[in-house]
């Protein structure tokens, strides 16, 4: 009877076994990511500088055919200004891993110099290929191993499969990646790895994995204030808590001596790449990103009002401030749930105040809160919306509208899958719908004028200000929501006690 | 008083089932939409001009010449009543972008416009199949009907052919479930009536119509000679009502017989350029394999120079050594192919079992059918869908063809771009049907039913499952072929024998369609 009901309560409402389902859903997100690669990519024929994808490509290109310690170094043949690698030596590990895949196939499409802006059906398919490939390497493995860990081991298997879905098809992410182009996949699924490493008490792995996440895209170090904070306060707890930071602390060390190694010979090559990763030139926000700098501006012309140094130092305290109160709650009790909520917070902390924002960062707080679906599915599901809108403008750019709307079509019908969602308790604070409702219509309102309107001559960018504005009021929400949510979780003591009496 | 509460709440209990039903067909329809419209930029058959082409024409010119026009090489072919869809979606297409319209300057348009618009109609009209389905799934408990919606909604073989390929199958199949739904109400009227507009809309479905008579005439036309009469000419008088609309106005212009010619083009040849999975298949390997070995024997063989590469086969015999193949003879197959159905539906015709008559009537013409498309097996594997939800032993079968008709497809597609994609819907939909069936046997056998279902012989004596050893086998044999066609062929022969791997998906599948008809021949003779 019992297995019955679960074998009911799957994430499709047919009837299946939980093996055959979570293969299903699987194969599903392949699908669905492939489908979203037929679009096109960011740039596509806009010489000279095209997009994302060629500088993708373009890494790929250079990586294959120069030495290591000329990736971050301005020579003839990798001019820094035609984008110059800016991500860390894994980024460019694996540029040359995929290089070698275009290469055996197609050559031309990663010839040294003469490839340059290269476009063709076969190199947009191989390219394609290369991130679908990485989704099937590093995401979903770690998405599954996460699941497991979160759910299935402690007794919540029928929800499990509705929660890996919701994680497969998160539309940012699957947009981004195969629509616009990217390789988010690998460090956020590196961080998920990680995060179910920790959650599976398996510190010295989850260190390993987030530092590969960490030398993918340095953006993973808005996840690092939760990762610090949780382990060091679990390391309190133990025994010997010095011995065990140090074990973590040589982890960590050790992996970034592997990645870094082409570079450890002298300071000079390793200031240099640092110097790559870390752009201040280009102000504190650029484009009209939903985060704090850039909505106040509206008010506060905080460019002219300060030189870049200083407002380097405000937006620094800003994040460590905002940061602070989940990684106080992470040290003194460490706990699963508070884990997943420090790692939002957190994010949602960097994506607020940090410098030199871009509306793409928004996946990162978008991740732990589709970890944290199961707990907070309303959080999650309005998170996902703002965060989609606030890149519309974007993919609009792209030509990315179609997706866009079938994506997030899609991700709200899993969501509302019929007996797929295990029941959830009403919140208080979701009482007012209002709140809810009102800022959806005037999304609505704006999706329509953005795509049929043209703006005033005297604010050519006044649509996106509207959604900048409006999407930072509910970010605002949405953070203050989950920091209480997070602290809350101290208050209730039991909480913690009942995870123990579980585990 | 007990009675009459009783009653009221078993209306109360199927409103409420109706509206889960509802719920759950928008949920199914919605996320197989979410995936069409992903599809859109994908890639598009001639069909797609073809059907801009029509666009043009029924909207730009007057009625009397729909038939006649040659300013495109893609003229109507389809019965009236589709060429009158086509100028309603011709209004909202002139408001779209007049170009689409446009019969010389529309000619190959490719613009985002003509592409949206075209592959939104085709998602529209696919509320018709939704409906269709949806009717038919009102008497099956919550579990079956789920999997029925999961089978025809998400038919991974109709998003091949028209979503991406471009056609309107959908719609089309979705008007044939529409008349069996009410012949299984035994509202026969309607039935008749909604297959009269099936007709006109595309003629390839006539291949049911001799069934659909035989059973009309039984099932409907029965009570008394007179009352009989009677019925026979309200049926007469139906469905001859709307042959008037679609055909009466090109009979007063005086247009039927260019109708006709568009509508019969025998000059096409047997098979089709890349050959159906039928058993024209096998004779046509047979002929080649004779041939050879006549010629080694000494013989002269003089080949044809037509080839059946070329779709277009003139007046030349296109075998060296067995007969010619005409139309007629093809005609006359089918009917004996049929004749066990009509036998079936004459003797005994129960609502019940029409929808598998008429899939077995479709099974007949695929096989044996003059110029057979690929895509027509969808006419009878959507129905048997249909049928395998209602009894275990048809899930069976019904897994093993459908994953044998979508792969048939596959050659439709033949750009790199949507490849995984056409792999990853077969596999997934192999998966829901293998899963899910497997999960409803494992469940009624846990039933009090098991006895009962075991007498019957519902579950195959080993009792574990789906498939046996030679269907398992059969299905790697796919396996095998897909990697032969395409990896190992371009590795081991390079270019040469271009046209082998294609041939080698045609028997093989020619093999598993053929073990489908006979396998519902079988049932037919069974339960004569």
């Amino acid at each position: 009877m019992k297995e019955e009901k679960s074998r009911a309560i799957g994430c499709l409402p047919v009837e299946m076994d939980w093996r055959w389902s979570l293969s299903s859903i699987v194969l599903f997100a392949f699908l669905v990511r492939s489908l979203v690669s037929l679009h096109p990519y960011s740039g596509a024929s806009h010489p000279p500088m095209y997009g994302d994808y060629e500088a993708q490509r373009h890494w790929m290109e250079i990586t294959l055919h120069t030495p290591s310690i000329h990736w971050y170094h301005n020579t003839s043949t990798n001019p820094l200004s035609y984008w110059g690698l800016d991500y860390p030596p894994l980024t460019a590990y694996q540029s040359w891993a995929h290089g070698l895949v275009l290469n055996y196939f197609h050559p031309p499409s990663v010839a040294l110099v003469s490839s340059r802006g290269h476009e063709s059906p076969l190199g947009k398919l191989l390219m394609r290929c290369t991130v679908l490939l990485s989704d099937a390497l590093v995401f979903f493995p770690a998405a599954i191993y996460f699941i497991l860990v979160y759910c299935v081991h402690r007794g919540k298997k029928d929800a499990s499969l509705w929660l890996l879905a919701l994680i497969l098809l998160n539309p940012a992410l699957i947009v981004i990646d195969h629509g616009h182009f990217q390789y988010n996949c690998i460090s956020l699924g590196f961080t998920v790895g990680a995060v179910a490493a920790v959650l599976a008490k398996h510190d010295l792995l989850a260190s390993v994995l987030f530092s590969f996440a960490l030398n993918h895209k340095q953006m993973s170090a808005y996840f690092a204030p939760a990762f610090f904070a949780h382990l060091l306060g679990k390391c309190l707890k133990r025994k010997y808590p010095l011995l065990e930071v140090l074990k973590l602390g040589i982890a960590v060390v050790v992996t970034f001596a592997v990645m870094w190694w082409p570079y450890l010979y002298s300071v000079d090559a390793v200031m240099e790449v640092l110097s790559r990763l870390a752009p201040f030139e280009r102000g504190i926000y650029e484009d009209y990103v939903a985060n704090f700098w850039c909505s106040t501006s509206i008010f506060i012309k905080w460019k002219r009002l300060f030189p870049t140094q200083t407002l380097k130092l405000f937006s620094f305290g800003a994040t460590l401030l905002g940061a602070f109160p989940s990684m106080v709650q992470q040290i003194r009790a460490p706990s699963d749930r508070g884990f997943l909520f420090a790692l939002l917070n957190s994010s949602f902390s960097f994506y607020l105040f940090s410098f030199q924002v871009h509306e793409k960062s928004v996946l990162l707080p978008l991740l732990p809160a589709s970890l944290l679906a199961l707990d907070e599915p309303v959080i999650f599901k309005w998170l996902i919306y703002y965060a989609m809108f606030s890149m519309f403008p974007l993919l609009c750019r792209d030509q990315l509208v179609v997706p866009y709307v079938a994506l997030l079509a899609l991700f709200l019908l899993i969501y509302h899958t019929p007996h797929g969602r295990p029941h959830t308790k009403g919140m208080g604070f979701m009482a007012w719908k209002w709140l809810i409702v009102l800022p959806v219509l005037v999304s609505i309102v704006l999706h329509i004028t953005y795509l049929s309107f043209k703006p005033p001559e005297k604010y050519p960018f006044l649509f996106e200000a509207l959604m900048m504005i409006l999407c930072f009021s509910q970010f605002v929400i949405i953070a203050g929501y989950a920091n209480v949510k997070q602290w809350m979780l101290l208050g209730s003591s039991a909480g913690t006690d009942k995870e123990k009496k579980i585990l | 008083m007990t009675k009459k509460k009783k009653s009221k709440e078993d209306t109360a209990v199927t409103a409420t089932s109706r509206v889960s039903a509802i719920k759950e067909l928008a949920w199914f329809a919605g996320v197989a939409t979410c995936i069409k419209l992903l599809l859109i930029p994908s890639y598009r058959s001639t069909d797609f001009e073809v059907h801009r082409n029509w666009l043009a024409l029924t909207s730009s010119l007057p009625l009397s010449r729909w038939y006649q026009d040659e300013t495109s090489p893609w003229t109507l072919d389809y019965p009236p009543l589709f060429a009158y869809f086509e100028r309603f979606l011709a209004v909202f297409a002139r408001l779209i972008d007049p170009v689409i319209t446009d019969l010389h300057l529309g000619l190959d348009y490719s613009s985002n416009s003509v592409v949206v618009f075209q592959r939104l109609t085709v998602m529209v009209s696919d509320v018709v199949l939704f409906y269709g389905v949806y009717r038919l799934s009102k008497n099956l408990e919550a579990s079956r009907r789920r999997i029925l919606f999961a089978l025809v909604v998400w038919s991974p073989a109709l998003i091949i052919v028209d979503h991406i390929h471009f056609q309107y199958n959908g719609f089309l199949i979705g008007v044939l479930l529409v008349s069996l739904s009410f012949l299984e109400e035994g509202r026969d009227l309607l039935g008749g009536y909604a297959f009269a507009v099936l007709l006109c809309l595309k003629h390839l479905f006539a291949v049911a119509a001799p069934l659909y008579f035989v059973y009309l005439l039984k099932h409907y036309c029965r009570g008394g000679f007179w009352r009989g009469i009677w019925r026979f000419l309200v049926m007469g008088a139906a469905v001859g009502s709307v042959f008037a609309v679609s055909f009466g106005p090109f009979l007063y212009y005086g247009e039927m017989e260019h109708v006709l010619q568009r509508m019969f083009p025998f000059g096409r040849g047997l098979c089709h350029a890349y050959w159906a999975p039928n058993f024209w298949v096998f004779y046509i390997m047979f002929d080649k394999a004779l041939a050879y070995m006549l010629g080694k024997l000494g013989f002269h063989i003089q080949t044809p120079a037509a080839s059946f590469t070329s779709g277009l086969v003139g007046d030349s015999s296109p075998f060296s050594i067995l007969p010619q193949v005409t139309p007629a003879i093809t005609f006359v197959l089918v009917l004996l192919a049929i004749l066990p159905g009509l036998v079936k539906a004459w003797r005994d015709p129960q609502p019940r079992q029409i929808v598998r008559l008429v899939a077995y009537a479709y099974t007949c013409g695929f096989l044996f059918g003059w110029h057979v498309h690929e895509k027509a097996s969808l006419h009878f594997v959507t129905l048997l869908a249909i049928v395998a939800t209602r009894s275990l032993e048809d899930a069976k079968h019904y897994f093993l063809i459908s994953i044998v008709s979508c792969y048939s497809m596959f050659p439709l597609l033949f750009e790199d771009k949507e490849y995984p994609i056409k792999v990853l819907l077969l596999v997934n939909h192999s998966l829901l049907v293998w899963s899910s069936f497997s999960s409803l046997i494992s469940k009624s056998k846990s039933d009090k039913e098991r006895e009962k279902v075991k007498s019957r012989g519902l579950v195959d004596n080993t009792g574990k499952g789906l498939l046996g050893c030679v269907e398992i086998i059969y299905l790697l044999g796919i396996l095998c072929i897909e990697i032969w066609g395409q990896f190992l062929h371009q590795y081991i022969f390079g270019d040469k024998l271009p046209f082998l791997p294609l041939m080698l998906i045609s028997v093989y599948c020619a093999l598993g369609m053929l073990y489908s008809w006979i396998w519902q021949l079988h049932w037919l003779m069974k339960n004569l």
